[in-house]
């Protein structure tokens, strides 16, 4: 029987729209540190930024299929900015989140040119490319950036005059959480427009987008810079809440993290890159004592595993096992 | 002589060491589109094999070279049975993170088994030192480097261009459907080929230790090279490795001599406007 | 003379020694029903991407309408009217039929790159989409991956996406190919439902079909056309025959 009426198609698509309790939970949860665990809240406030960096990450390869190996270029553009516009006396927070945010979206935009026209090997290495050039650069101006020491005399006034950013945290984690959920709420929205939809008609067959009219470059464009705003929003964050900016901000090892995160949560799916990041950095805070060496064995052993295993990640074979629990309820 | 010759000469023999150790690369992504970003660990495990052997077997230098080599065959042939083989058509991405979650544990092992320290590896005699010539020392391991290099580059060229095996190579790289509808057992053929790269990286790895140095990093340092000669040179090319390899080779050496403060962002710049120029490579045929 | 909806004007091209096009002149009129026929490796499905700009040609010219098309990106000649589908399907196969038909109306009507308000606010985008799916029998599955859809709802789901820019030219590449007999049916009625206004130029080894909806057939061989005229011309021409039954007919 088929329904000709206009309400039944988007009843469906509605409903995929609307707040799940998960996530209403999820969110409610991320309140938690601040009673629970308040000698925590530092490391929270780190999660925070790792989940916000994965976010931007997983616009441009979960939904849009841009595997990049240098994204830390635009977080690392956002904290150097923040840190600088700091240091040269403007310690303002929110005025100079968003400074870093439009200059990291700058540098996405300006390269979001050459990353529409590849794909594949190419783009890889392009991404690496970039990646590198900005990490070698970033060295070799040491008398902009510091070199290896890194940036100095970084000082965050309080945020709104009020929150004065300590050891406890408290600002910290308030200010990186508020940011997330924001950013969050406009990707979501981003996800369920026709844009989004285009996004994930790139990712599954970017040929067949061409031949329906799309212009598939415009779209890349335009999620590439909004993925480098809010990686660079994500840097500015970092480096008003430490009041530091080294050149690991940059790095491979950096693009290479966030990547993992993603890949463990699983893509496309906005809350399985930020799983991801919360798993992970717990983790690594709780594993903080191992060698560094053991640190990347298990996460080697990790990769392979998600790969063979668990190609969706966590969110996925979870969404996995609901649905084998469903069907046999 | 200028001292631009002798940066020459040992921007040949590096660029030597850098094609021995892409091209193994270059023929199985031309051949399979299968990114292996961990070549570069059977490149070490190939290099701390000769060590092992002559500093705790005692053996000759000469000896554990065609050991490095199949030592870091063997190896892939385990891994490709194992788990490539299912990857073959997997996305860029899995194959990505597959390989790189290797490279991860190859490091980790080599840095738990032989410390983060560079290995030291003692010479035979004869291949120390250098020999003078018009004003100008000519270290004698690098020429050695170079003529091995050269041996190597003959070898391939005429298996591929002689052989029936190469043969049947070159088809599965310009066309692989085509080649299995003609009867080529591609699968076979990417084993052993496979091997064969793979093999060559851990003899380069071997050969790297006196040039370069040998510490766990030397997977991921050397994978960034070997992944721009490969791109520029372009896939499934021996000339466009060889070009590329001696192009980068002479550029890194020439940089860091000439202008030690940018060397670095020089390779990279060049590379990625090659790349953009011309993505399938200098000589690549996609 | 009438200008044609598409046509094609010396269009040669090679592949290093491999001609694949020689000199290959077409006109479809508005509203035509033709078929391109030929063996294997005639350069059929080549001139389709010739035609649709998925290849540059070495000579020659693409005229959509009285406009030189030559030297437009593909997607600038979806605007303008030329649509195709795929001899193997080339669908999104994570996307929903409703979402993948919706997708090509809204880039169709200039508003996917608006990622500010909802889509389910796009009624009548959305509307369009349940139509066209509906016209070819695709409702009842309207929510479900593509990759989930039998084969033959998936020929059809490529007909829809065509359907879907409003094309004034469609190419159909082998639309039946490898759908059963069951599912032919849908299809088949799918074919004769498409709007007079539309010219449809397709490829086809199904000569049922070609017999069925063909007013006129084109033969291509070894990258020329080799022969045109009405089904029934063709299927009596010797030299036809010949290149078909070849061998066959000499022992």
């Amino acid at each position: 029987m088929t329904s000709t009426t206009i309400v039944e198609p988007r009843d469906h698509l509605q409903a995929q729209m609307r707040w799940g309790w998960g996530e209403i939970t999820f969110w409610v949860a991320t309140l938690l540190p601040f009673i629970l665990a308040p000698d925590y809240l530092l490391l929270a406030s780190q999660v925070a930024i790792a989940a916000l960096f994965v976010l931007s990450l997983d616009l441009i390869l979960g939904f849009a299929g841009i595997v990049s190996l240098g994204h830390a270029a635009y977080f690392g553009t956002g904290a150097y900015t923040a840190g600088l516009i700091s240091k040269w006396g403007w310690g303002e927070p929110l005025t100079g989140l968003f400074m870093a945010a439009v200059a990291a979206g700058l540098f996405g935009y300006v390269t979001s040119f050459i990353i529409a026209r590849f794909r594949h090997l190419p783009l890889i290495m392009i991404t690496l490319g970039i990646g590198l050039l900005l990490q070698e650069s970033a060295n070799s101006a040491s008398w902009l950036t510091g070199g290896f020491d890194g940036l100095q005399g970084i000082h965050t006034w309080p945020i709104l005059g009020k929150f004065r950013f300590d050891l406890y945290g408290y600002a910290a984690y308030g200010y990186a959480l508020a940011a997330l959920f924001v950013i969050f709420l406009g990707a979501r929205r981003l996800i369920h427009s026709p844009f989004g939809l285009a996004l994930r008609g790139i990712r599954d067959n970017s040929q067949r987008m061409r031949a329906i009219g799309a212009t598939t470059h415009s779209h890349i464009r335009t999620i590439y810079t909004i993925a480098a705003m809010i990686a660079g929003a994500a840097g500015a964050i970092l480096a008003q809440t430490t009041e530091t900016v080294s050149l690991e901000v940059l790095g491979f090892q950096r693009s290479a993290d966030v990547l993992v995160m993603l890949i463990l949560g699983g893509t496309g799916r906005l809350y399985g890159g930020l799983l991801g990041a919360v798993v992970y950095m717990v983790a690594r805070d709780q594993f903080s004592g191992l060698n560094p060496q053991y640190w990347y064995f298990w996460i080697g052993l990790l990769l392979i595993a998600v790969v063979v295993v668990l190609p969706n990640g966590l969110l996925g074979g979870l969404s996995l096992l609901t649905r084998h629990a469903k069907a046999r309820s | 002589m200028p001292p631009v010759f002798g940066v020459l000469f040992d921007g040949l023999a590096y660029g030597m060491l850098l094609f021995l150790l892409s091209v193994g690369l270059s023929v199985t992504l031309g051949m399979m589109n299968f990114v292996n970003l961990a070549h570069c660990s059977f490149a070490m495990l190939g290099g701390y094999v000769t060590v092992t052997l002559m500093n705790r077997l005692g053996w000759p230098f000469f000896a554990t070279l065609p050991a490095a080599f199949v030592a870091a065959a063997a190896a892939s042939v385990v891994l490709e049975r194992i788990f490539f083989r299912r990857f073959y058509s997997a996305s860029d991405l899995e194959q990505c993170l597959l390989t790189i979650g290797i490279v991860f544990v190859s490091i980790a092992a080599a840095a738990y088994i032989y410390g983060t320290d560079q290995q030291p590896v003692q010479l035979p005699a004869f291949l120390r030192g250098s020999i003078t010539f018009a004003g100008l020392n000519f270290a004698i391991y690098r020429l050695f480097l170079i003529s091995i290099a050269l041996i190597i580059t003959v070898v391939l060229v005429s298996t591929l261009e002689m052989t029936r095996f190469g043969a049947q190579v070159r088809a599965a790289v310009n066309n692989q459907r085509m080649a299995r509808g003609l009867g080529i057992d591609v699968d076979a053929l990417f084993a052993v080929t496979f091997a064969l790269g793979s093999g060559l990286a851990g003899l380069g790895g071997a050969l790297a230790i006196d040039l370069v140095g040998l510490d766990p990093s030397f997977a991921f340092t050397y994978l960034i090279y070997v992944l721009i000669v490969v791109s520029v040179g372009g896939l499934g090319s021996i000339g466009g490795s060889l070009a590329a390899a001696m192009l980068l080779g002479v550029s890194d050496i020439a940089g860091k001599y000439y202008v030690p403060a940018i060397g670095s962002i020089l390779i990279y710049l060049v590379m990625t406007v090659l790349i953009i120029l011309r993505p399938a490579g200098i000589f690549g045929r996609r | 003379m009438s200008e044609s909806a598409l046509a094609a004007r010396g269009i040669d091209k090679r592949f290093g020694s491999l001609v694949v096009a020689a000199n290959v002149n077409l006109a479809l009129p508005p509203g035509a029903r033709h078929a391109l026929i030929g063996p294997n490796g005639a350069g059929k499905t080549t001139l389709i991407n010739l035609m649709t700009g998925m290849l540059r040609p070495d000579g020659g010219q693409i005229l959509l309408g009285k406009e030189d098309v030559t030297a437009l990106a593909p997607e600038e000649r979806v605007r303008r009217g030329l649509a195709r589908t795929y001899q193997i399907n080339s669908l999104f196969p994570h996307l929903t039929a409703l979402e993948t038909v919706t997708l090509a109306v809204c880039e169709r009507r200039r508003v996917a790159q608006t990622w500010w308000r909802r889509l389910i606010t796009y009624r009548e985008e959305i509307e369009e989409a349940h139509q066209i799916l509906g016209a070819l029998m695709l409702g009842a599955v309207c929510h479900r991956p593509a990759r989930e859809l039998a084969y033959g709802q998936q020929r059809l789901l490529e007909i829809a996406l065509a359907l879907a820019s409003r094309p004034k030219v469609l190419l159909l590449d082998e639309p039946a190919a490898g759908v059963p007999r069951e599912e032919s049916k849908e299809l088949f009625a799918a074919i004769a439902g498409l709007s007079r206004n539309i010219a449809v130029l397709f490829i086809e080894h199904d000569m049922t079909l070609v017999f069925r909806f063909a007013s006129r057939v084109i033969v291509m061989v070894g990258g020329s056309i080799l022969v045109e005229g009405t089904p029934a011309e063709i299927a009596s021409d010797p030299q036809v025959r010949a290149v078909y039954l070849g061998k066959a007919t000499r022992a």
